[in-house]
């Protein structure tokens, strides 16, 4: 693994002052760490209480602020810039993104670069800093010191690559196992209703402790390993001082060596280990994070050329000619056409298709073949989806309402739209029949009723309608779960919403199919045919 | 399992023990150091030559001893701990912390209980010992460096964590506050995706989150402060332990008082004994953080049972008949009865539909059939008030499909054996066809939560568990829940099918429109739940 991935100073610009920030403090503690040194070993030698110490010290409490605040803000900074990077991707993105897994990289995944940023990057820079500089001053104060630090210095980052890289494979295979041992008590206990309906709860138990204890020993078995690695870093840091300690001291004796020079060197000699054992330390955290920003990356995927094609533009309800289009690999090819101004009503059992091809006329999937035209212009994955969506009002099978207000879920069909516009559309599609427009919604929606929440999806397609050129309407199982009296209701509340406007309705009630001009049956197999024009 | 404890012990001693090593090492090298200026014979160096080696051995030879020793024992108290906790759960679920969030904490919060010690109890206990030893050796060469140690690393190892917690406690509900509102905003605008682009209102939200983001690094900005002064003031209380003994022991030696050679090790005492203090700070920080999910295991442990066992079993039910009447039930720690006032009558083999919107309490009826809650009013089971039967006899009874049923991580027909761990082979497969799993082999991996296969199979594979157990009556609570509509009318005709001369209690949020729903062909009865109200009959099909 790379100690630092050059991607987070491209995606996250702030990252490039933090790091600045981050080399100069580091600099800073170092020069502290070793006059602190010097001074004590001059105290000590001459008897005397420096108050220069003191001012070293006290530089050295900022510095310890400092670095804390800038950690904090320059975390915060870089999670909000990779966040926004991630959801622009995710709307720019060709498919909108299983939701899931992508909120949860962009709220917990992001926050794992926390111990990243605030601990790792910070003692890396140190790592590389404060070691070469004390090794410097050493080389100028006791040459012998210094040429042994020199030589097992690089020992560190060494002997710990080589083992790393011994145990790397075995660490990462015992990993998958922990990881699902470590997931079968989160397992168990969701899943305790159902074991406590099958009355087999108990016998869960004795099976928690069999998996804990195999964790138990599996997590060890990988952690003999890797304190391995860490013993030998441990030893070869210590024993250096030690050496260092004994031959400065054994030059004293031969009086080879001032004093105070000698105290200086072993005061200050640990110090150019104790960052690269401290980057030790920090490296699981790290790591982690790395994991995160790694998937993060994945997620952004390459720059995505802007729209070079225009969308199709016209004046009036426009053609659509739907050709051979396969929409999901394995599903039979349909042919269509939707006349302009009239209605066409796709039935057909689920699978066959019908969402998907609603999905690719709104360029949210890439249909595997085939081509669907509107007025002689192709929709293709160039064309400028933006301002072709802007022609359509789409009303999804199952529409999803925002936590606010009854208005608030009405107006996101068409950003700023004026109060009095959607209290037109709430009332026109009898929204306000049940509620009012400052009424707030729960999480999904939760309060309203299916049929409830399918009629504020209708308003939002009354509110474009009314306010917007809507050319061509998507209507995706409008009356799912509706009892005949509402489906009535609102099969004449969309009636002015398709007029005049080229309409695909998708249904498996034959009763609101028959309202529409032409009826097409979709099938899994064969392709699409038009089984006969309705009334 | 009296192991554990001294375990702790042996990993906290052997911590302190790598510490001490350290200590040691710093001022027996501040002795070596001394004496050599002096410049006597060799031999008299050799003592404190091999101490300065061993001290540097000793160090990164305990360490290793303590990892093992302290992993391994806080893994065995996570195992523990773990146990406990589900014995507790099994008595709560689901009728108190059943909610799926609390859950995920309870989970964590065990998790979390190896962290608690390997990172927060452990150290500080090695670091409390290792200081004072310190603080010991300090007094013994100088009694007033001993009290200036002492202060240090009561200042930086307990006076600043204390601050930098306080100070994380109000950030946190700040930060808390801020962060929930990003997830919430960033789930919604995913969740809502398709929508916002289609309708253009997609950078509308991207600005939103951009101006939470703002708030929540405000939020963190103002925290970073104070957690900052905390360890400053840590630092601080380092290095004026360090001046102040070497301020102690300089006039002393001047004056004759000291041995001059002691000098360096009164000084050096303290400044090693930096990585104690550092230790303890962690822990504090770390104890404070987790105090959150100590309180909710506490809670946890101490929870009262939702249900009461019987003292004295009230008698063997006669046949499955089940009569409800007059049934009020409340959730523990609700304000309200989600129930009141029902009455049903479920002769054995009758199939009944129940109707009603979300939150009238349908699920609350399948719950205290089950026992999962406690009920007011009278159930009888073959004749026995139910609160006189063991709940183990009821579930034995009474079975349930739940629209949340549980896959468990592991194969489909593992999954389904659950139900009686003995079945066969061949008893697994028929239930398997007679739940329309035909086409899924029984040794496919379900994944997490069921997340290789579709919601329906998920929802096929409950009922099959379900037939497999052989429940003489069955509550099938909204088993089309997470389902599109033609597999939802599907998967509950082949529902109501399968579970062949069993009683059926059918629970579904559908409005149940005679002749619009082929689902209810499939019934005797349908009746509409209305909250405060006996459910009214709407149809009663032949």
């Amino acid at each position: 693994m790379r100690p630092f991935d050059p991607r987070l100073a491209r995606y996250a610009r702030s990252t490039v002052p933090y790091l600045a920030t981050c080399v100069l403090l580091g600099a800073l503690g170092a020069a502290c760490v070793i006059a602190q040194s010097w001074l004590l070993a001059h105290a000590i030698a001459t008897l005397t209480v420096p108050l220069l110490l003191l001012g070293v010290f006290a530089l050295r409490a900022l510095l310890s602020w400092a670095q804390e605040i800038a950690a904090h803000r320059s975390s915060a900074g870089v999670k909000a810039e990779l966040r926004e990077a991630v959801l622009k991707s995710a709307i720019d993105g060709e498919t909108p993104p299983r939701s899931g897994s992508l909120a949860a990289l962009v709220t917990r995944g992001v926050d794992a670069l926390d111990p990243y940023f605030s601990r790792y990057l910070p003692q890396l820079v140190l790592a590389v800093i404060v070691p070469v500089s004390v090794l410097v001053v050493l080389f100028l104060a006791d040459p012998g010191s210094a040429a042994i630090v020199a030589v097992t210095l690089p020992l560190i980052p060494i002997f710990g690559a080589l083992i790393g890289t011994y145990t790397e494979a075995r660490t990462k295979r015992q990993w998958r196992t922990l990881e699902a041992l470590a997931g079968h008590f989160a397992d168990v206990v969701s899943g305790l209703t159902t074991l406590k309906v099958f009355r087999r709860a108990e016998f869960q138990i004795k099976e928690i402790e069999r998996v804990s204890g195999e964790h138990r020993k599996a997590t060890m078995r990988s952690l003999r390993i890797a304190f391995m690695s860490s013993l030998a870093l441990e030893l070869a840091a210590t024993l250096s001082v030690a050496i260092v300690a004994v031959s400065v001291g054994l030059r004293l004796v031969h009086g080879g060596m001032a004093f105070e020079t000698a105290l200086f060197v072993l005061i200050l000699a640990p110090e150019a280990y104790l960052p690269l054992r401290l980057v030790g330390t920090h490296f699981h955290a790290a790591q982690e994070g790395l994991a995160a920003a790694e998937e993060i990356f994945s997620s952004l995927g390459g720059e995505r050329p802007g729209p070079t094609a225009p969308a199709p533009r016209g004046t009036g309800a426009p053609r659509v000619d739907i050709r051979s289009l396969v929409v999901r690999e394995g599903l039979a090819p349909a042919t269509l056409t939707l006349e302009p101004g009239q209605t066409t009503a796709l039935v057909g059992p689920s699978g066959a298709g019908k969402s998907s091809l609603v999905a690719a006329l709104l360029g949210f999937t890439r249909p595997a073949s085939g081509r669907i035209g509107v007025d002689g212009t192709d929709l293709a994955p160039e064309t400028d989806w933006a301002a072709w969506r802007e022609q359509i009002a789409w009303m999804p099978q199952s529409p999803y309402l925002f936590p606010g207000t009854v208005a608030e879920n009405i107006a996101i069909a068409v950003p700023g739209a004026s109060e009095k516009a959607v209290r037109a559309a709430a009332e026109a599609t009898g929204v306000l029949g049940y509620t009012t427009l400052d009424a707030p919604l729960g999480e999904e929606g939760h309060g309203l009723s299916a049929g409830q929440a399918q009629r504020i999806a209708l308003a939002r397609v009354h509110l474009r309608c009314a306010l917007l050129d809507v050319r061509l309407v998507l209507l995706d199982e409008p009356t799912a779960h509706l009892d005949p009296a509402t489906e009535l209701d609102l099969r004449e509340a969309l009636e002015p919403m398709t007029r005049d406007r080229t309409t695909l309705l998708i249904t498996h009630r034959r009763a609101l199919a028959a309202h529409a001009d032409t009826i097409v049956e979709c099938r899994p197999g064969p392709s699409l045919a038009a089984a006969g024009a309705g009334p | 399992m009296k192991g554990i404890g001294t375990r702790l012990a042996l990993g906290a001693l052997l911590g302190a023990a790598t510490l001490i090593c350290g200590i040691g090492l710093m001022a027996t090298s501040g002795w070596l150091i001394s004496r050599a200026s002096q410049q006597p014979p060799v031999l008299y160096l050799m003592v404190a030559i091999v101490s300065v080696r061993a001290f540097g051995m000793g160090r990164a030879v305990l360490r290793y001893a303590e990892r093992l020793v302290s992993h391994d024992a806080a893994l065995r108290l996570l195992s523990r701990t773990r146990v406990r906790v589900f014995e507790k759960l099994i008595e709560l679920a689901p009728g108190r912390l059943g909610a799926s969030e609390t859950l995920g904490l309870v989970v964590s919060g065990v998790d979390g209980t190896a962290d608690r010690w390997l990172r927060a109890r452990l150290p500080m206990a090695s670091a409390a010992l290792a200081g004072l030893a310190a603080v010991a050796l300090q007094s013994w060469l100088l009694p007033p460096a001993g009290l200036v140690l002492l202060a240090g690393l009561l200042v930086g190892g307990i006076a600043a964590p204390w601050l930098a917690g306080r100070a994380a406690k109000r950030a946190a509900v700040r930060e808390a506050r801020g962060r929930d509102e990003m997830s919430a905003l960033t789930a919604q605008t995913l969740r809502g995706l398709p929508e916002l682009l289609a309708y253009g209102a997609a950078p509308g939200r991207l600005d939103q989150i951009r101006r939470a983001d703002e708030e929540l690094n405000r939020a963190a900005g103002r925290s970073a402060w104070s957690l900052g002064l905390a360890t400053a003031l840590t630092t601080l209380a380092c290095c004026a332990s360090v001046f102040g003994s070497l301020a102690l022991a300089v006039p002393a030696a001047r004056a004759g008082d000291l041995d001059v050679l002691l000098v360096a090790v009164l000084v050096l005492t303290p400044l090693a004994a930096f990585e104690a203090v550092t230790a303890l700070s962690a822990g504090a920080q770390q104890l404070l953080r987790s105090r959150a999910d100590d309180e909710l295991l506490d809670r946890v442990l101490r929870a009262e049972p939702p249900v009461r066992e019987p003292e004295a079993p009230g008698g063997e039910p006669e046949g499955t008949a089940i009569t409800v009447h007059g049934l009020d039930v409340r959730w523990p720690d609700a304000d309200e009865d989600a129930l009141t006032g029902f009455d049903l009558d479920l002769p054995p083999g009758r199939k009944v539909a129940l109707f009603g919107a979300s939150g009238s309490g349908k699920s609350t009826l399948a719950a205290a059939l089950l026992r999962f809650v406690e009920y007011r009013g009278s159930i009888t089971l073959g004749g026995v008030e139910l609160r006189d039967l063991p709940a183990d006899r009821v579930r034995g009874l009474i079975g349930l499909c739940a629209q949340d049923a549980h896959v468990f991580d592991t194969t489909v027909a593992e999954n389904i054996r659950l139900a009686r761990p003995g079945a066969s082979d061949e008893e697994v497969a028929g239930v398997m066809r007679r739940a329309g799993l035909d086409g899924l082999p029984p040794d496919r991996r379900v994944g997490e939560h069921g997340a290789s296969v579709s919601g329906g199979e998920r929802q096929r594979i409950a009922l099959a568990r379900a037939l497999l157990a052989d429940f003489p009556v069955l509550i099938l609570d909204e088993p089309d829940a997470h389902l599109d509509v033609d597999t939802a009318d599907r998967v509950l005709t082949d529902l109501l099918t399968a579970a062949g001369d069993r009683t059926v209690l059918l629970i579904t949020h559908r409005p149940g429109i005679p002749g619009a729903d082929p689902v209810l062909g499939h019934v005797d009865e349908v009746l509409t739940l209305v909250q405060g109200d006996s459910p009214e009959t709407v149809a009663a099909a032949a």
